[in-house]
């Protein structure tokens, strides 16, 4: 009941907020700050709830918003259509990764490597294949009207992704919460013990590993109708596995609001590195980068983990 | 049907590329072996090592091979100082946590190369770049032989260092039993570093033979990474001898793939056998189950 009213608090702050800016780049910063709160929120389920540490995430995004271009482009579907699509499509290739990859008992960084593994084949298919454009890519044609998922400012977007992060939020406020929940974060602590006690790893990985796909597809087909272009190398490389795994392990992981913070942090990190350096390609990755190297050293529960200590002392 | 004449320069072809994947495995194996842990910065250390040996060509003219006392070295103090001054102090006795620093390092690694360097691909020229000699129906670049020559060398005095010397004793009982070997007085610290800068002096070696025929980028590690990530999950992981098959193995699939699929369908073949010898086989072909 705490963990509702405060994501409807939180949606309220950032409504409110949104209403009174007109500033672009303030806009500009809120929508992607959220979006990067979905990628951080999405990884955490499996990541932080499930242990299950994914270097590919990109391969649920990069489907999402493939799914979302394709539905579009060649099956006629209207973009809210193509949205339930991407998100039913990115879910099904997490519980057919996570079938595979549980059933064979890969975990730690096997698993890490083989869900890398996957984004790569999915992008290397991607530029060979006919019907994803291949390595151009394919471009959405701008029609501007809520009906079609585009709007003319920024307001709406950020309405779409904050719906998005909201329900993320539930969903993990449900994780902390529920019998599912708590098997999941057994599995994580102890899978042993967990299987001792009447668990079923498999299937709550599976379910988790689903879950996260899903959000995470989500965040594909938003980022296809705000940037109305994707590519192999956006969709399935590794900037996006990497800002959703450094935004939940900086945030802290497996909390609720860990991975709000650790998105917020490090956009602020990037704006301000973006008004010392200029554009560099490849800077906000290194800040990224080093930013995940010092945490681990030094605060390996996250920034969460520091504000725990902060409200204990 | 292909002919011999098509298949044997192609073979020929593989088991060069793959002796070099092959070292840069066996350092890959090496610190998996000691440490237990996956280094997720091995491409990115093995861009660096080549951005050097580029670096070294084109400031001072010092020829790649030459390079070699230069590089190696480099390579091994910039190992050992990463695992004693961040690794080690990131691990917190989580394996996890080592699997995560070594992602940001190589993150924080290979977008530094793209700030500096820009996402130009680079080659260097040399007296022997374009020196071919024949075998049998076959061309071999002379390059590529030097790196089949070098890389199997390389390869003996790094096994020969593991089997024959008192470091590799240590070594070996470190990766075995850590605790025991603590008791006899192993100071596991230093022994863990010290596998964790041979493994880069790996690379180094392999930088020095890779770029007479190759090139470098700031993305160059990641398609070598995950190669020889291959070759260790299949030739068994902290394995020598199967990282050594297991490199000439996938130099081969590759090169003949390559042949018949083309090039990026060749590639998806190595992904696709990662991800099934993963799934079915993670002790490796030649590995016994952990």
């Amino acid at each position: 009941m705490k963990d509702m009213i405060r994501i409807v608090l939180f949606a309220v702050v950032v409504l409110l907020a949104t209403a009174w800016l007109e500033s672009g780049v303030w806009l500009t910063f809120i929508m992607m700050t959220l979006y990067a709160t979905l990628l951080a929120q999405a990884w955490n389920m499996l990541g932080g709830f499930g242990g299950q540490f994914s270097f590919g995430h990109a391969l649920f995004f990069g489907t999402g918003a493939y799914v979302q271009a394709i539905a579009q482009l060649q099956g006629g579907f209207n973009p809210w259509l193509a949205l339930c699509a991407a998100v039913l499509v990115s879910a099904g290739v997490g519980a057919a990764v996570g079938a595979l990859t549980f059933r064979y008992g890969l975990k730690g960084s096997y698993f890490a490597l083989v869900t890398l593994a996957f984004a790569e084949v999915f992008r290397i298919v991607a530029v060979s294949v006919g019907f994803t454009g291949g390595g151009v890519g394919l471009m959405l044609p701008l029609s501007e009207s809520a009906a079609n998922m585009q709007f003319a400012s920024r307001k709406g977007y950020i309405t779409l992704v904050l719906g998005f992060v909201l329900a993320a939020l539930a969903v993990t406020a449900w994780l902390r919460r529920s019998r599912f929940g708590a098997q999941l974060q057994a599995v994580r602590d102890n899978e042993d013990a967990a299987r001792a006690l009447g668990v079923d790893p498999w299937r709550t990985k599976l379910g988790a590993i689903t879950l996260s796909g899903a959000f995470m597809g989500a965040a594909g087909a938003f980022y296809l109708q705000v940037f109305q272009y994707i590519d192999p190398a956006i969709a399935f490389g590794p900037q996006v596995s990497v800002e959703a795994l450094v935004g939940a392990i900086v945030g802290g992981m497996g909390t609720l609001w860990g991975p709000v913070l650790g998105a917020l942090v490090l956009h602020l990190l990037a704006e301000l590195t973006r008004n010392l350096f200029g554009a560099l390609p490849g800077i906000n990755l290194v800040i990224y980068g080093a930013v995940l190297v010092l945490i681990v050293m030094f605060l390996p529960r996250g920034m969460a983990g520091l504000l725990d200590r902060w409200k204990r002392s | 049907m292909l002919g011999f004449d098509i298949l044997f320069p192609s073979l020929l072809n593989g088991l060069t590329t793959g002796a070099v994947y092959a070292l840069i495995a066996l350092g890959l194996t090496l610190i998996y072996g000691v440490l237990h842990i996956i280094n997720f910065a091995h491409g990115a250390a093995l861009m660096v090592a080549l951005y050097a040996v580029y670096l070294l060509k084109t400031h001072w003219g010092i020829d790649p091979y030459l390079a070699l006392p230069l590089v190696v070295p480099g390579m091994f103090v910039l190992g050992y100082a990463l695992q004693r001054g961040v690794i080690n102090r990131a691990s917190h006795g989580k394996d996890e946590n080592i699997l995560l620093v070594t992602l940001g390092l190589s993150i924080v690694l290979e977008n530094l190369a793209l700030i500096v360097f820009k996402s130009d691909t680079r080659t260097i020229e040399t007296a022997y770049t374009l020196a071919t000699v024949q075998i049998g129906p076959a061309f071999i670049a002379v390059p590529k032989l030097v790196a089949f020559g070098g890389a199997l060398v390389s390869a003996a005095l790094l096994m020969a260092i593991v089997s024959r010397t008192d470091l590799g004793r240590a070594i070996r009982a470190v990766a075995k039993e850590k605790q025991g070997a603590r008791l006899m007085g192993i100071d596991v610290e230093h022994v863990y570093a010290m596998s964790f800068g041979i493994g880069l002096a790996c690379l180094g070696a392999a930088a020095c033979f890779l770029l007479p025929a190759y090139y470098v980028n700031p993305q160059v590690g990641g398609g070598f990474v995950l190669v020889a990530f291959t070759i260790v999950v299949l030739g068994g992981m902290g394995s020598f001898a199967g990282a050594l098959l297991g490199g000439l193995l996938i130099g081969v699939v590759e090169s003949i793939g390559g042949l018949m699929l083309g090039e990026s369908l060749g590639q998806i073949g190595i992904f696709g056998l990662f991800i099934l010898v993963l799934l079915f086989r993670p002790q490796g072909l030649f590995g016994a189950r952990a």
